[in-house]
């Protein structure tokens, strides 16, 4: 019993990803736009959590003598359609658009990634059902299944969250199916299985911190479009509900203005522009810091 | 030589009566929707009377001040006792707004051969008796017409092409006129008339509409009409002393549309100046609740179909409202699904516009009377239904307006419905189109322009 | 969303082994042909949960403006709706075996006609996107390895990731707004047929393509970039670079055509994220597509053309996965990682 023991500490399962992530860490900071990218996102995220201390007016607080002004000293980006400062309204539009990049990825890494570990690693009947599910699910436009969840569950940005992750799902799956499928072959994940391990804790000690960096690649990368995806759902009426503001309703507003008062569309669009592409980075920068090709370059 | 001069010159002739004779004039139009269906009987949108008016004469017509005008009908009489009309209809019971409807789809004459022909398929090939006939439709894209040499009154019909384009987006559809890519638009936005009047290519033609802008609220239907708002007539009357509707027109409008509160435009010939349109007033607001002996505060749900400008007034109502305590709750729902939820009695508080109908009946009856079709607020009071009914009997404008006076009381006191404003009908147009005038049912009527 | 083809896993999916016979090929596109048929399955129970979905009904919607109760339950029995949804969705599948996708509800018109209608206007628009997209993600991909973790780099990266970042409908609206409203070059809106008039048909779906284009140019600029990263890196190159610049022009052409051949295959497969694109893009410059059929469709309620459309999209997607999966394994068959 105790030679099992030492034998399952010799598989460098759990050693390889600290390495794995020190040389990616390494790597990742010498990409410089990877390194841009972490910082803009860093910033969002600062803004969005400190809202409250960096806005010097009401984000909701209507000025109806104020309305549609251009960029001026007292109101840096100018004000809305309904006399609202538009610099306020996209700091905290930052908190609606970044809690919707994370929690609809979440939630498709949650319903996703055990999905595929099952049917990557099970293999055999459940395999063909989920995979034909998910070809089914990739295989109709993204909006539209979103818009139909979306006005199903109700209008609201929780919501809208959902309708996007639920759409989101079938790439984790096919995902971490492709990745099971190649890891299962690696000897130490052999050698698990030979050694007596139960399944369960093949995929989850073995595997599953060995396909990490894909999925983190991915969730990054999904990130970025479930941003956009928020801002489309908020630009047909489907996402954050009026006053509060997010991104997309923002340029929803602006629409109709876009002669008047160009500024209402140009901000929330730069803000969603700028947050989207560095996500976009830093997931591509991880994907080229994590590639196993690369492991014994550098 | 002399021969080929000869076929130089008739060559030059014929391409300059050739080039003259497809000189055609062409009006391209811009509409904010696609229409449904090209058949009178099954159409039900807004935009598709808008197409109709150009190539489906009604047995009558309306002119700007709303008086009924022959148009293929010679002409109309009512009887003393209002049981016979003259075009040969006899009516069961008396029916005043029968006239007015005929100036309506129901008046539409169509081709009785191809009715029988193409059936449901009608609207595909739609066959009338108008100015213009049908060429073709590319679903989404344009919708053609020319001109009918034999229609009754081709004297007047000057342009030889119509097509309309449907264009949803307000800013590209201005864009597209002010570029010369179409003659006409409508639903021109109130935020767009001052780029429209500063550019000298263009002119703008308005008239108040038939219809209005209001608020419904759930008084009687289902659970949801069990919240402070729906229960007591002194918060809904308090909500409505809360609104300041000259600020809302400001604000959203830039002061172009008209405040209202009552079922028909201030400038209606029914509009009653015993009750005008009333100013802010929180205090009393204010003393109204507390006479309500309501806890504040408290929610309501208030359900905002998607539109262009519909979010902005109920951001603006959701702002006056929270002064006196009543937090509206805005869910901006797809029209699909709000026409659905208003009909389960599943709001609290709806943002609802009606286009309105030349007859006050029009405006009133299927909104107020117990358990009708469009009474989705669950309004029944035995008194209106009689007065709306009474309504109904008399043929001239004086007797019915006494009636609609205590209507108008009733229904300002138990406020079912708040009305807040009515829009202009907004048509921008070239300034090479002669001849425009805009009507309050806001149809564009094709007869008698001309293009320079 | 991207596919998982761009993120550049796709190869890995298939996990087993595949041999180079014409047999195992064969049995390949067998068990592929035989799995479309569950995919499809589970595609039209997609789409009929869509209808349960939506809430509001198509009934009330048809009536518009009048709304008598009578006529409103003719409408519902004419269109099958008030029989329960089984029995609705063996209504549809009978008529899809046979042909028949069902009619529009609001304009009676035959969905099968309808899409009939738009096709030539998508291909064109998708050809256009397809085209710019190639152009695009090929030369930064290319430019991207080449001058890998220099500026050039950054600057390829960055302007073929901008595609992806812009919502496609604001970008569709500024461009709007520079080349329409301010500059006036360009049509704001409409569709003008190339067989009508070849330059106004470039004209007005110039805009529209670029906006679509550029949302899968970042998509084949990745592949592209990890393509050629992959042949420069490897050993026959980097010994024949050590070897001397003429080499290496030859050696860059090799890769090049290593590297393309499967984004372009790839980029075939990107029609499931023009599709989404095309919904708002379509909505913004009035193009009648079938991005905007599929939307009014929706917001109508008019199931019939929802689930027609759908369908038919669905079904080509499904069919262009297959031919991409046979044609990358016949032109890589040793392509893996």
């Amino acid at each position: 019993m105790a030679d099992i023991t030492v034998n399952t500490k010799l598989i460098p399962a759990k050693d390889v990803p600290e390495t794995l992530l020190r040389r990616a860490m390494r790597r990742l900071f010498r990409r410089k736009s990877a390194v841009l990218g972490l910082a803009i996102v860093a910033f969002f995220i600062a803004l969005a959590i400190f809202a409250p201390l960096l806005s010097p007016y009401d984000p909701i607080a209507q000025s109806w003598t104020l309305v549609r002004q251009p960029s001026s000293a007292s109101h840096w980006f100018g004000t809305d359609d309904l006399g609202r400062d538009i610099l306020v309204r996209v700091i905290y539009g930052a908190r609606a658009s970044l809690l919707a990049g994370i929690i609809s990825v979440g939630i498709a890494l949650s319903i996703g990634v055990p999905l595929g570990l099952a049917a990557g690693y099970l293999g055999g009947f459940l395999d063909s059902l989920i995979g034909r599910m998910t070809d089914a699910m990739l295989a109709c436009p993204f909006l539209i299944l979103a818009i139909a969840l979306a006005a199903f569950l109700g209008p609201s940005l929780g919501n809208a969250m959902i309708a996007i992750g639920v759409t989101a799902t079938p790439i984790f799956v096919r995902l971490t199916r492709g990745q099971v499928l190649a890891v299962k072959m690696e000897d130490y994940v052999e050698a698990a299985r030979a050694v007596g391990n139960p399944r369960w804790r093949i995929v989850f000690v073995h595997i599953l911190p060995n396909i990490m960096p894909a999925l983190l690649v991915q969730a990054t990368l999904s990130i970025a479009a479930a941003i956009i995806a928020e801002a489309a759902l908020s630009f047909l009426g489907l996402g954050q509900q009026p006053p509060e503001p997010s991104w997309g309703s923002m340029l929803n507003s602006a629409q109709r203005f876009l002669v008047n008062a160009p500024w209402m569309a140009v901000w929330p669009g730069l803000a969603i522009f700028v947050t989207v592409l560095s996500f976009n980075l830093v997931g591509d920068g991880l994907r080229d810091a994590l590639d196993p090709r690369e492991v014994g370059r550098s | 030589m002399r021969g080929i001069r000869w076929a130089a010159a008739a060559a030059v002739y014929f391409v300059l009566t050739c080039g003259l004779a497809t000189a055609q004039t062409t009006l391209r139009i811009g509409l904010a929707e696609d229409p449904d269906v090209l058949d009178p009987t099954l159409a039900r949108t807004y935009v598709g009377r808008i197409v109709f008016a150009s190539f489906c004469d009604k047995l009558f017509d309306i002119d700007q001040n709303l008086n009924v005008v022959p148009q293929l009908a010679l002409s109309h009489s009512t009887s003393a006792d209002g049981k016979t009309v003259t075009i040969n209809v006899v009516l069961k019971a008396p029916y005043s707004p029968l006239i007015a409807q005929f100036t309506d789809r129901a008046g539409m004459m169509v081709s009785p051969k191809a009715a029988k022909e193409a059936g449901d398929k009608f609207g595909l090939r739609p066959v009338c008796a108008g100015p213009y006939k049908f060429v073709e439709r590319v679903q989404q894209d344009r919708i053609v017409f020319e001109k009918f040499t034999d229609y009754w009154n081709k004297d007047n019909v000057h342009i030889d092409r119509v097509v309309f384009l449907p264009i949803v987006d307000s800013t590209v559809r201005l864009a597209n006129l002010k570029s010369g890519a179409l003659d006409l638009i409508e639903r021109v936005l109130a935020t767009d008339i001052k780029s429209v009047r500063e550019d000298k290519a263009l002119k703008l033609a308005t008239a108040l509409e038939l219809g209005y802008q209001g608020l419904d609220i759930n008084v009687g239907n289902g659970g949801q009409a069990k919240n402070p708002l729906g229960q007591s007539a002194k918060v809904r009357q308090a909500l409505e002393l809360a609104i300041d509707r000259d600020a809302l027109n400001q604000v959203v409008f830039n002061g172009e549309f008209k405040p209202g509160n009552q079922w028909v435009s201030p400038e209606n010939p029914y509009y009653q100046q015993a009750y005008p349109v009333p100013k802010r007033d929180v205090a009393k607001a204010n003393t109204l609740m507390k006479e309500a002996g309501v806890s504040t505060p408290f929610d309501v749900d208030f359900m905002v179909p998607k539109g262009a400008e519909t979010q902005a007034v109920a951001e603006v109502i959701q702002a006056m409202a929270g002064e006196i305590g009543i937090n509206m709750k805005i869910r901006v729902t797809e029209f699909a699904t709000s026409l659905k939820q208003a009909e389960q009695g599943n709001y609290q508080a709806y943002l609802l516009a009606w286009s309105g109908r030349t007859d006050p009946d029009g405006n009133t009856y299927i909104f107020f009377k117990c358990n009708a079709p469009q009474n989705s607020m669950g309004y029944c009071n035995a008194d209106v239904d009689k007065l709306l009914d009474e309504a109904r009997v008399p043929s001239e404008l004086v007797a019915r307006k006494a009636i609609y006076e205590k209507l108008t009381k009733t229904i300002l006191e138990d406020v079912p419905k708040i009305y807040l404003y009515h829009r202009r009908i907004l048509i921008a147009h070239t300034t090479k189109l002669d001849g425009y005038k805009q009507m309050p049912d806001g149809l564009v009527r094709v007869v008698g322009l001309s293009l320079k | 969303m991207a596919s998982c083809a761009s993120s550049g896993f796709r190869s890995s999916e298939r996990g087993y082994p595949v041999g180079e016979t014409a047999s195992a090929m064969l049995n390949l596109l067998g068990k592929r042909l035989l799995q479309l048929i569950p995919t499809l399955f589970f595609v039209s129970v997609i789409i009929f949960s869509l209808q349960q979905l939506l809430p509001g009904d198509p009934a009330l919607i048809m009536a518009g403006e009048e709304r008598d109760p009578a006529v409103i339950e003719q409408i519902r029995h004419q269109y099958h709706l008030d029989r329960p949804i089984p029995v609705q969705y063996l209504y549809w599948v009978k008529g899809v075996l046979s042909g028949n996708l069902g009619e529009s509800m609001r304009i009676h018109v035959p969905v099968l006609d309808l899409i009939l209608q738009k096709l030539p206007v998508t291909i064109q628009l998708g050809s256009m996107a397809i085209v710019i997209a190639l152009v695009i993600g090929i030369s930064a991909g290319i430019i991207s390895a080449i001058k890998k973790n220099t500026i050039w780099d950054y600057a390829a990266n960055a302007f073929a990731l901008w595609g992806i970042s812009t919502p496609n409908f604001w970008l569709g609206i500024m461009l709007i707004f520079l080349f329409s409203v301010k500059l006036g070059w360009l049509p704001a809106s409409g569709y003008v047929p190339l067989t009508e008039d070849w330059r106004a048909s470039l004209a007005s779906t110039i805009m529209p393509a670029f906006v679509l284009g550029n949302g899968i140019a970042a998509i084949l600029m990745r592949h592209t970039r990890s393509a050629m990263l992959q042949v420069l890196e490897s050993d026959y190159v980097r010994t024949a670079r050590a070897k001397g610049l003429y080499e290496r022009t030859v050696i860059l052409k090799h890769a090049m055509r290593n590297a393309l051949t499967p984004v372009i295959t790839l980029g075939a497969l990107e029609f499931g994220t023009l599709l989404s694109g095309a919904v708002l893009t379509e909505q913004i410059f009035t193009i009648p597509g079938f991005g905007k059929l599929i939307i009014d469709a929706v917001f109508n309620r008019d199931y019939a053309v929802v689930q027609g459309v759908v369908l038919v999209t669905a079904t080509v997607y499904i069919v262009l996965n297959l031919l991409a999966d046979i044609a990358y394994v016949l032109v890589n068959p040793r392509l893996r990682t």
